[in-house]
């Protein structure tokens, strides 16, 4: 499913990345503590569910390849996390929406957890 | 090929920048994905141990024909009972490494998970030490 449909489904706002619009997300890991991401088995075109919008946010991304990142609860993150995310090429999308009501979107959508 | 990083305690914004740095020259010199990633996830986790848990620390990494080996040093407080801090959930962290995402207590089991070979010793009131090692 590309993230342009994805920011649809839930009612999102693109905060960087508007050339990654047509990138395809299989897989959503949903998590806000940072060492359950780094555990998981992270496959290409992840998208990162959480509510955590520090630094290490984007430290984990690069770490891992996440495809993308989805801010929940209407958080945003600072100017520099933004700009770090620039240079990584990961787009960033925000929601009002909160952490189980993304993901339940999502899984109704039919997309897969990462284990 | 040999790469040596400091690591300043509590500079939560730094944090995670050697590791950065390591995971591209490992990607530059030809080193597979799946173990450029292990080695990105270990060597994130220990940097992340010396900035939540250190006074300073340094990374060192050796590339060498058949292996990967680092080591990560810090000068600080040590650790008590190893047995207890390599178990999953165990934490000692601070409530601003809980706020960055870390502090869970899957540091050092996600380390151990991550390397074909791993080690630690530590002195309490000294500081800890890491070796890792993955074979190419």
């Amino acid at each position: 499913m590309q993230l342009k449909e994805i920011i649809k489904a839930i009612d999102g706002r693109l905060i960087y990345g508007e050339e990654h619009l047509d990138k395809e997300i299989e897989i959503i890991c949903g998590a806000d503590l940072m060492s359950d991401v780094l555990a998981c088995h992270i496959k290409p075109r992840t998208l990162l569910v959480t509510s955590l919008v520090n630094a290490q946010v984007m430290r984990t991304a690069d770490i891992v390849d996440l495809e993308a990142i989805l801010f929940v609860r209407g958080k945003e993150p600072a100017e520099i996390v933004i700009e770090m995310a620039k240079d990584l090429e990961i787009p960033l999308i925000k929601t009002e929406h909160t952490m189980f009501k993304s993901c339940g979107i999502l899984y109704q959508l039919g997309l897969n957890g990462c284990n | 090929m040999r790469l040596d990083f400091t690591i300043i305690s509590d500079d939560f914004f730094a944090a995670g920048a050697a590791s950065a740095r390591i995971k591209k020259s490992l990607q530059q010199v030809g080193i597979p994905t799946s173990l450029v990633r292990r080695i990105s996830v270990a060597v994130y986790e220990a940097e992340m141990n010396i900035v939540i848990h250190a006074y300073s620390g340094k990374i060192s990494l050796e590339l060498a024909r058949e292996k990967v080996r680092i080591v990560v040093e810090d000068e600080g407080p040590g650790i008590e009972d190893i047995q207890l801090a390599m178990q999953e959930g165990y934490s000692t962290a601070s409530e601003e490494a809980r706020r960055q995402g870390f502090g869970a207590g899957m540091g050092l089991p996600n380390i151990n998970r991550a390397a074909d070979k791993f080690e630690i010793e530590s002195t309490v009131d000294v500081g800890t030490k890491l070796v890792m090692e993955f074979n190419l």
